[in-house]
């Protein structure tokens, strides 16, 4: 079977965006500016109903993305922040063992048999992330953050979830989503995902944007900025990717600068501006030693 | 299947569809793993984001068929093979001949100049097409046997416009005297390769228009680059290389971690869990997993630094230089018929990994009397030289193509390292169909050590990851 994650009685798509000019506007609307790539792949993860994989450095968007995507959606964030040792009791649901003792004790006089069937009902279950999305009957943006930290067995856990939208509860029995939750999974690369999670997904890489681009969003992030500034802050962190640096400045840290460069006042980039304000945007001694000698300031 | 790949086709022009599978099938020869179901997915993209906007078109298929951004240089050259940008363009402009090549060339130039200037995305796609036809074919009338974008560039001459970019760039009213135009140079320097890049497109499009493009993606593309095989790789290449030292360093870093961590949880001292169950009357109450020696790996390298081999070497260097925290200690031997520690070049090496090579040919003594590389010298020295570098926790990673130059391989030096470290493992850069042909010894340390073929950095990474102990 070639298109898995399409069967079943869902609906495939989730429906939240009619065109691809549609979701660069709208995403565009939350103050997140969509390269064309991105509002493409945002579009076809909508239109296929397949989860997202998204990857790229750190402070390029990533998760922002989900988090516009869930605001002009109008649909709820259901976020799944993975960490090492995240398993299935935080991803997807475990028991309220403290309930189930308290009814247990509640109910001194019933049989055993009844007991049971009432302490592994709905009353006691706790959802997750995983399981709340898959329930939830509003619309939803799943979004799994960083899931390169979480452990192998918890890939295998997303691919059962992401392939069928469903979950299976053996007190229960299979829940199966109603309403397709759109999925967004970002990772760092710090750990090769498995192949088979690839698969399942769309893959997008936000990498830095293009200059025209990046000066729009630092021009919308710090309103106050005067353009030609911004110019110039953007061709700087431009040059500075171009280095051979232990961690290349981010978006994040473009608007950081700027918002650093207005907040000192300054109303061009000199020589000694940039000197001053280079530990903003690079965060190793080595790196902004290098930077120095490169951009051709006096010792820093 | 199910009704979709009919769908597709029915929807999709049919050439689309056509083009779909060709393209699928030149990334699966360049070693993309890509399941029928992902071209399913790529054809209902296609459909869904429409035929008009090739950049689009190339988003879509990126997402369906690419699993991680290493294969993004590959597929990007073979699209532009299947979906080529120039597409619905109402006419090609056709070879200017009979004129004077060389007044073309000064005309292509004086445009070209303009549109670096002003960073004109399309006027620069049109000049590439206009240049590779006007400039870069090559057979008895232009153009009948074929497009050659070195011919093309060696004419055109692209990086000596800088002065003039600059020049219109100032004069252009852009007049902006501060910090940020030291800058400009570097800028115009980067337009400038990336109008090169777009030559070479265009120039590979068109062969492919007259070749087949299904030949021409196979051969002309090259691989990703940890695929590239180190003896072949050329300068740009490994300068590419060089730079996935760290992402791969990191990847392989928490690959050796998780590793450590699984192992750590050890497994149950029956012994000591018994003894403890004495306080508890025979109840094992609590069992006492046993404990593992902390200790990380003292690593090795035996680096052989000549001519082809260099390459491979310094890869593994930066490589191994970058994972430094994962073991206990690393010391690096580089040599060619003489052993030399250069554990702290390589120290340094993180700053110029370009210039690692030559510091090492200049500052340590890896030659004598002649520069070719003798195995059995090397090998022997170093045994006699360092033999305190070598210990039972010590793992030796001998890194050449055993090719002695007709010299006495000297085995026993071999045997001797092997006898008094943990393990030693020989990573050879040919492939095993060439080992022991000509001058190569591999097979006679093949019998003493565990020899491997390591050709690139994807199976680099994978042996490192493997063959380290825990």
């Amino acid at each position: 079977m070639g298109n898995r994650g399409n069967s079943g009685g869902t609906a495939v798509t989730t429906g939240y965006f009619s065109s691809v000019d549609d979701v660069a506007s709208r995403l565009a609307g939350t103050g997140y500016l969509a390269s064309p790539a991105v509002a493409t792949t945002v579009f076809l993860a909508d239109r296929l109903g397949k989860p997202l994989l998204v990857e790229g450095p750190a402070g390029v968007g990533k998760t922002e993305l989900a988090k516009a995507v869930a605001e002009v959606a109008g649909a709820r964030l259901v976020r799944l922040q993975c960490y090492e040792g995240v398993d299935e009791a935080r991803a997807l649901y475990e028991w309220n063992h403290a309930k189930q003792l308290l009814r247990i004790t509640a109910g001194r006089d019933e049989s055993w048999d009844e007991t049971r069937t009432d302490i592994f009902g709905e009353e006691f279950l706790l959802s997750r992330p995983l399981l709340t999305a898959i329930r939830s009957e509003e619309p939803t943006v799943l979004l799994v953050d960083e899931t390169d930290k979480a452990d192998v067995e918890v890939e295998g856990l997303l691919l059962e979830v992401l392939s069928d939208f469903q979950v299976t509860v053996p007190e229960l029995g299979t829940i199966t989503a109603t309403r397709r939750p759109f999925v967004v999974l970002t990772s760092n690369a710090s750990r090769e995902l498995s192949e088979a999670l690839r698969r399942r997904c769309l893959f997008l890489h936000i990498g830095f944007p293009e200059e025209d681009l990046e000066r729009r969003i630092v021009r919308s992030k710090v309103p106050g900025i005067d353009e030609a500034l911004a110019a110039s802050v953007v061709r700087v962190v431009g040059a500075l990717r171009a280095m051979d640096l232990r961690k290349a400045p981010s978006v994040a840290e473009t608007v950081d600068w700027a918002r650093t460069l207005l907040a000192l006042g300054a109303d061009t980039l000199s020589e000694a501006v940039v000197r001053d304000s280079l530990g903003v945007i690079l965060k190793h001694r080595e790196d902004i030693l290098t930077a120095a000698a490169e951009l051709g300031l006096e010792a820093v | 299947m199910t009704a979709a790949p009919q769908e597709v086709a029915a929807t999709a022009p049919r050439e689309v569809t056509a083009r779909l599978t060709g393209l699928v099938g030149a990334l699966r020869a360049h070693g993309l793993g890509i399941g029928t179901g992902e071209t399913v997915d790529a054809g209902l993209a296609l459909e869904a984001v429409g035929f008009d906007d090739p950049e689009r078109m190339r988003a879509a298929l990126a997402a369906t068929l690419l699993h991680g951004e290493a294969q993004r240089r590959v597929f990007d050259r073979v699209f532009d093979l299947y979906f080529p940008p120039s597409e619905g363009r109402p006419q090609e402009p056709g070879p200017r001949t009979g004129e004077d090549p060389a007044a073309d060339a000064a005309r292509l130039r004086d445009r070209l100049a303009a549109a670096l200037a002003g960073g004109d995305d399309a006027a620069l796609n049109l000049l590439a097409r206009e240049a590779v036809g006007g400039l870069g074919g090559y057979g008895a009338s232009p153009g009948s046997d074929g497009w050659s974008s070195h011919r093309t560039l060696s004419r055109l001459r692209p990086e000596t416009l800088l002065a003039r970019v600059r020049a219109l760039r100032e004069g252009g009213g852009a007049a902006e005297p501060e910090f940020a135009d030291r800058l400009t140079d570097d800028e115009i320097r980067r337009r400038i390769e990336d109008f090169r890049e777009r030559v070479r497109t265009e120039a590979r499009r068109r062969v492919a228009e007259r070749q087949g493009r299904d030949r021409v993606a196979r051969r002309a593309v090259a691989a990703t680059p940890d695929r590239v095989d180190f003896l072949l790789a050329g300068r740009a290449q490994l300068d590419e290389l060089r730079r996935t030292v760290r992402p791969l360093a990191r990847r392989l870093a928490t690959r050796l971690a998780a590793r450590r961590r699984r192992a750590a949880r050890g497994e149950i001292d029956l012994r000591r869990t018994l003894r403890r169950s004495l306080s508890t009357g025979g109840v094992p109450v609590r069992p006492v997993l046993r404990r593992r020696r902390p200790g990380r790996p003292e690593l090795v390298l035996l680096c052989d630094v000549s001519g082809s081999v260099a390459g491979f070497a310094q890869f593994t260097m930066l490589l191994v230089r970058a994972l430094h925290d994962q073991f206990g200690r690393v010391r690096v031997f580089a040599f060619v018929n003489r052993v030399d520690e250069v554990t702290g070049l390589v120290a340094r090496g993180g700053a110029d990994p370009a210039g690692l090579g030559e510091r090492i040919l200049a500052e340590a003594t890896v030659t004598g009397w002649h520069g070719q590389s003798d195995y059995g010298t090397a090998l022997g020295e170093f045994a006699e030289r360092y033999a305190d570098a070598l210990g039972p926790r010590t793992v030796v990673f001998v890194l050449g193509d055993a090719r002695t130059n007709h010299s006495d391989p000297n085995p026993a030096a071999l045997k001797r390292i092997a006898d008094r470290a943990r393990r030693v493992y020989w990573l050879n850069p040919e492939q095993p169909a060439l080992w022991s042909t000509g001058d190569s010894a591999a097979h006679a340390y093949a019998e003493l050590v565990d020899m491997r073929p390591c050709r690139n950095a994807r199976q680099l990474a994978e042996l490192i990851g493997r063959l380290l102990p825990v």
